[in-house]
């Protein structure tokens, strides 16, 4: 059959995106499974070790668990709201995804049993190359905000009210020290676009962003660690303070959704940490090939850090949080924003 | 991108504008007032980008630009003014702040 | 399945998503739900904007007005614990529907000239990000951009000042 160029086009981002979103689901049951073996080993406790050899079927018994729970709705709470707001979270992490590249392009090679319009095709390995990929990014991360808003207001509770104006107040305070380090990068690579951003740290190790922009890796880890509710910026939903913040009221598959939301979040972070700082499917020594496995070992690495950072640090008290944000982050950001343009315009001249 | 869109472009700024004008004119509640201006300039965004295309010219788009800017700062304001007058008359409804009225 | 097929039913769709959003808005009684409704059209406003070509203020839309405005919005609404609006004392039905034949009285004026005049054009350009800083920064734009940074400087001056409670005796 022929198809046009438009379904052509469609056929094989419904692949990449099947791919991707598979990925996504197997990474985060793995996550929840290895954070909660690594958390404990740093613990010195084990962590889960029954259900299967050391463990390993714990995600699927998590996942029969609360498909089996009962679905509780709160006596006057909206329940159109209350339903859409685990949905909207999940939708604003998995769109994130959709501009993040995991590698350069691959050319298809020519085996023969495939259709001719894919033999020898370049395929790039992102969903969607936006010519403003960054700003997109930055644009779906505003939109996260909403699922907690809502989350918190739908549930008719005082205190999943508070926590979800407190965790929805964090997270638009750190995303402009977020949107703010990454204006040094796009000065730095001339574009908005994620590629040509992994592509000025391509060459040597020495030529990636955590090394030649420091301040604005430092920003962003810092930045990053909080926009996705993680230690030491989990007070909105830690056990101790406000019940269980913004999901106290969820039970079953909905906070399993909204777990699921924070998860991809916090891949989302790693991935853009991998690639805007850490080099991407570049490996560093020269002469080495790209590859996505580079990508893939960075991210991990990252995901990894996040965990260290959970069992290590305490959690900031909400004002040392507010003030942090505001108060330290953003003029470090704008300070580098200076420093770096006064670089740009001196290595053009 | 067919002129006919960019036709149907246009009438839905119209639609929009007209939906905000009626909602101004119906609501009681300040800040509903507030978000229905909101939609009309939104609506004129819409129009800015809209005849940009149509002509291939780039300034429709700044104007965009300013517009969000302008629209951002008003909102701000805006909204301080209404945590004020709630402040003083613990209510907001637009019927209520009439001691103006001879 | 052609490209200006593709385009035409993304752009129906997204147009009704933004006018039916639209009217949600302005029957809701709560202001929070018009808030949602809100923020759903000016998603699928950008996702018009999209559409036309302009990526680069499609992506603006939704950081400035649907991520940080409506957010403000938001906020204010829950902490000032807005309910459900009354319905108005006696004569509300004559005067809503006054208001609605108005509302369509105008859109039936400027419609009528729009569709009486010719079709536009769709003439191609580059509305990438570097084309529109071009004109902020370089050509005629850039004293009207500092200007507006002052106003929003003053905004922010002005917004703090009038919302501060005063501090007790």
């Amino acid at each position: 059959m022929s198809l046009s160029p438009l379904q052509q086009e469609l056929a094989i981002s419904v692949v990449k995106v099947l791919v991707l979103f598979n990925a996504l689901l197997g990474l985060f049951s793995g996550m929840t499974y290895v954070e909660r073996r690594v958390l404990a080993f740093m613990q010195f406790r084990l962590g889960p070790n029954r259900t299967g050899p050391f463990g390993i079927l714990q995600p699927i018994a998590d996942g029969i668990k609360l498909f089996f729970k009962e679905e509780l709705t709160p006596a006057g709470a909206n329940k159109f709201l209350f339903v859409a707001a685990p949905a909207l979270a999940v939708v604003t992490a998995f769109l994130a995804i959709a501009v993040v590249p995991y590698g350069g392009s691959v050319t298809l090679p020519r085996w023969g049993w495939m259709p001719d319009w894919l033999e020898g095709r370049r395929i790039v390995l992102q969903i969607s190359d936006l010519d403003v990929g960054v700003l997109f990014l930055f644009a779906i991360s505003s939109l996260g905000v909403y699922g907690i808003v809502m989350a918190g207001w739908a549930a008719n509770n005082k205190y999943t009210l508070i926590g979800g104006l407190r965790s929805s107040a964090q997270m638009f305070s750190y995303e402009l020290a977020l949107g703010l380090s990454f204006v040094s990068l796009i000065m730095v690579a001339g574009s908005f676009r994620i590629h040509d951003i992994v592509d000025s740290q391509a060459g040597s190790i020495l030529h990636w962003n955590a090394l030649r922009q420091f301040p604005a890796f430092a920003v962003f880890l810092v930045a990053a660690t909080a926009e996705v509710n993680r230690t030491p910026f989990d007070l909105p939903e830690a056990e101790t303070e406000l019940v269980a913040g913004f999901h106290t009221e969820y039970s079953s598959m909905r906070f399993a959704l909204l777990q699921m939301a924070e998860y991809i979040n916090m891949i989302t972070a790693s991935a853009l940490a991998a690639n805007l700082f850490l080099g991407g499917w570049h490996f560093g020594i020269p002469g080495v090939p790209d590859s996505p496995l580079w990508f893939i070992g960075k991210m991990l690495a990252f995901l990894f850090f996040f965990i260290w950072l959970r069992g290590t640090v305490p959690r900031f008290r909400y004002d040392q949080l507010m003030h942090f944000g505001w108060k330290v982050l953003v003029p470090v950001a704008m300070a580098w924003i200076f420093v770096a343009a006064g670089l740009v315009l001196w290595r053009q001249s | 991108m067919s002129p006919t869109l960019i036709q149907h472009a246009l009438l839905l700024s119209l639609v929009l504008f007209a939906i905000g004008v009626v909602g101004v004119f119906l609501r009681r509640n300040v800040i509903t007032v507030f978000m229905c201006v909101e939609l009309m300039l939104n609506a004129v965004n819409l129009a800015f980008i809209a005849f940009s295309r149509a002509w291939g010219n780039l300034e429709g788009q700044v104007l965009v630009f300013f517009v969000l800017t302008v629209a951002a700062a008003e909102a701000a304001v805006g909204l301080a003014i209404i945590i004020s007058i709630h402040r003083h008359k613990d209510t907001l409804d637009v019927d209520a702040f009439n001691i103006m009225k001879w | 399945m052609s490209l200006e097929l593709f385009h035409a039913i993304l752009f129906y769709a997204f147009a009704a998503a933004a006018v039916a959003a639209a009217l949600v808005m302005v029957s809701q009684r709560n202001p929070t739900y018009s808030a949602f409704a809100l923020i759903v059209t000016l998603v699928s406003l950008a996702g018009v904007f999209g559409l036309l070509g302009s990526t680069f203020i499609a992506v603006l839309q939704i950081v400035v007005y649907a991520g940080a405005i409506m957010v403000l919005f938001l906020f204010v609404l829950m902490l000032l614990n807005v309910r459900a609006e009354d319905r108005p004392p006696g004569g509300g039905r004559v005067f809503m529907l006054v208001a609605i034949a108005l509302g369509a009285v105008l859109a039936g004026e400027v419609g009528s000239v729009l569709v009486a005049a010719r079709t536009p054009l769709a003439r191609p350009f580059d509305a990438s990000a570097r084309a529109v800083a071009h004109l902020l920064f370089e050509a005629q734009y850039l004293y009207v951009f500092e200007a507006t940074s002052i106003l929003i400087l003053a905004s922010l001056v002005g917004a703090i000042a009038l919302a501060k409670r005063d501090p007790g005796p």
